[in-house]
């Protein structure tokens, strides 16, 4: 067992779904709600010489995608030293040591 | 300097270069062959990957669809972008975190059967070989056009290349020659997108300018001028589309999850050192390919203004066929656009009713649109090359898989599990050697379907692979029956929606008798669905999966101790 203890696997995971999950939603509320599902309401407004649903459908959506995926990246490698399961063999941090004395078995 | 020898120079140079790389970086070992050792930078496998997804059909294709589609293009635009939010998320890092060499080595050793394995080679070797059909075919038109031979002459110096490349370096040659080629690619992309979006619009970034003010001094949006054009001529307005909500909502999601489920992109991901650059790669090669699928749209939309306003005129009444400009005739001859005078006034007209006198292929967009512009020589040269590393990246990295499925999941794992490395390199360079024979035969002999097969590939990567990988990860307890139950009945039921609808009755294929109005390009999404239940059930009915394959299962879900991709 890679992790201190099972509480710290468990939480992992749900650290980890908790944010996967935010991030699909977002990913679901962009591309299938702004870009399809409310396009025709969004196209009332303009964005330039954009309309607003359009835009998303063929532009913005995609720029959200990207972002999404760096914020998924930045957060993750953090996660990650949080239980000390990256990669790198380094000491553990600080943040790894103070979450060992609060699940103190 | 002519066109012509221009462009002969030009992608002369670039194959140089291919070859080059391919010397340099020769394969010694099965690892080399398979994964490039593991060793690729996540910078360069996000470009790799880039120019391994974007296709003849992305780079000739995709902004001539939208061109013709307006709105309802966006499909694949999220479609073929959203796909890598789904891998960034819920499978790289955890398949990297697996360790092995194909996808198909992830289902049999996850689902502890040989079955299982099976089914997937033959999912991964069918859904590459439609693929690459296509691409030989883009080879052997860009090379028909811009360098005068002939399609067969075109697809035999294509496989040639192919051939050496992949043969000779397998995934590591394949990989950095796809960094050079997504350089030319996005290179010939933007260039002449650049010079048309200051030409029309007087902004240097595309998509800047294809919402912006037209620089003629009328000051109207560039998109309310072809909402107009286009409602005038009888078209439905660019910006709306004509497709229903729901299948448009099924569609992006089929091409998403069918994005997220090929073989041939999930690969790409073994070949990084680490499970934290199995992460970034992913966002690296969704910016690589964003660059080129935020300037496609602004493509279609110029495209399209300024091939009306060239057939139709100045004063939209149709051009003078003697006056018009030299790209029609270049193109005519390749049976890409034509005109008939229907109404006898020597005049071209475009447009979406009666009126209409011309017949325009929409392949022709990208192709065409530096003639269409005026633009220099070499740029319409630097399309031509940019055209033929798209495809040729393309083929390379689905015949990877084909040879990687044959000798590695097949040969070693199944029916010869006692031949060596070499052996085993031996096996795989043949296979690929055999694949690429193959694939220019059907470049050649294009089966009349090959088109309507690419639905076809996504629908059956969305609603086999991509829910056995998610429950596999997500799931501990999901089992065999439950995973090869659910990709059976997704499969069929897939495949059989569009066999019906594209091959046995095309007549009947009209929004009347779709169900719930989804198409059979959207099908997909509904056996991804279909899937998902099936397995769930089963597995709720049988014994859970063995505790080993538990313990695999809760080991891949952090990066702590991924080693390098193994055989075994």
């Amino acid at each position: 067992m890679s992790f201190e203890s099972e509480k710290h696997a468990e939480d992992y995971w749900k650290e980890n779904l908790r944010l996967m999950f935010t991030l699909l939603a977002i990913w679901f509320a962009v591309s299938f709600g702004c870009g399809i599902l409310l396009v025709d309401e969004l196209n009332a407004i303009r964005l330039g010489g954009f309309k607003l649903g359009f835009w998303f459908a063929q532009q913005g959506s995609i720029y959200v995608f990207l972002a999404l995926i760096v914020v998924y990246v930045i957060k993750m490698n953090k996660l990650d030293r949080k239980y000390n399961v990256h990669e790198d063999h380094e000491e553990p941090q600080e943040l790894g040591e103070s979450l060992e004395e609060e699940y103190t078995h | 300097m002519d066109i012509q020898t221009l462009t002969f120079i030009i992608v002369g140079l670039t194959f140089a270069l291919y070859i080059g790389i391919a010397i340099w970086a020769r394969a010694g070992s099965t690892r080399d062959f398979y994964v490039a050792s593991g060793g690729v930078n996540p910078l360069a496998n996000g470009m790799a990957t880039a120019a391994d997804w974007m296709s003849a059909a992305s780079f000739i294709s995709m902004a001539g669809l939208i061109s013709f589609m307006g709105y309802d293009g966006a499909v694949y635009l999220m479609g073929w972008t959203g796909g890598y939010v789904l891998l960034a998320l819920c499978l790289a890092p955890y398949l990297r975190k697996f360790g092995k060499f194909t996808v198909p080595a992830f289902i049999g050793d996850r689902y502890y059967s040989n079955t299982a394995r099976t089914v997937a080679v033959i999912c991964a070797v069918f859904v590459c070989f439609t693929y690459v059909a296509g691409q030989m075919r883009g080879v052997g038109v860009v090379f028909s056009r811009f360098l005068e031979v002939d399609i067969t002459a075109g697809v035999i110096i294509g496989m040639g290349i192919v051939f050496f490349y992949a043969v000779l370096g397998g995934m590591k040659g394949i990989t950095y020659t796809q960094v050079a080629q997504y350089c030319v690619l996005i290179c010939a992309y933007l260039v002449p997108a650049i010079f048309i979006s200051i030409m029309m619009t007087g902004h240097v970034i595309p998509q800047i300018g294809f919402g912006a003010e037209l620089n003629d001094g009328s000051g109207t949006y560039l998109l309310d001028k072809l909402d107009g054009l286009s409602t005038e001529l009888g078209f439905a307005e660019y910006t709306s589309g004509t497709k229903s909500t729901i299948d448009v909502f099924f569609i992006t999601a089929a091409l998403m999850v069918g994005t997220a489920g090929l073989p041939h992109v999930i690969v790409r991901f073994f070949t990084v050192p680490k499970v934290r650059d199995a992460r970034k790669s992913a966002g690296w090669a969704l910016l690589f390919i964003a660059l080129l699928y935020t300037t496609a749209p602004a493509i279609a939309t110029f495209a399209r203004v300024n091939m009306i306003d060239t057939i139709n005129g100045p004063d939209a009444q149709g051009t003078a066929y003697e006056e018009a400009p030299g790209w029609i005739s270049n193109w005519e001859n390749t049976g890409l656009i034509s005109w008939e005078d229907k109404n006898g006034d020597g005049k071209m007209f475009y447009s979406g009713d009666e009126r209409n006198e011309m017949d325009i292929d929409r392949d022709i967009m990208v192709l065409a649109n530096p003639e269409i512009a005026d633009l220099p020589a070499w740029v319409i040269a630097l399309v031509a090359a940019g055209g033929v590393a798209a495809a040729l990246s393309t083929s390379a990295g689905l015949l990877l898989v084909i040879s990687t499925s044959i000798s590695h999941d097949l040969l070693k794992r199944n029916l010869m599990p006692h031949i060596s490395d070499k052996q085993e390199l031996r096996y795989a360079r043949i296979a690929s050697a055999v694949a690429i024979g193959i694939a220019g035969y059907l470049g050649i002999n294009p089966p009349g379907f090959v088109a309507q097969v690419v639905a076809f590939a996504f629908g059956l990567a969305a609603s086999s692979f991509f829910p056995a990988i998610i429950l596999g990860i997500f799931s501990k307890r999901m089992n065999k029956e439950g995973a090869i139950a659910g990709m059976v009945s997704g499969i069929t039921f897939t495949a059989a929606y569009i066999i019906y609808f594209k091959f046995v009755n095309p007549a009947a294929n009209t929004p009347e008798n779709w169900w719930f109005g989804i198409s059979p390009e959207g099908i997909g999404t509904l056996g991804m669905l279909l899937n998902f239940a099936v397995a769930v059930a089963v597995a709720r009915f049988t014994s859970e999966a063995p505790r080993d394959v538990q313990a695999m299962v809760a080991d891949i879900r952090f990066p702590k101790g991924a080693g390098e991709a193994s055989a075994h």
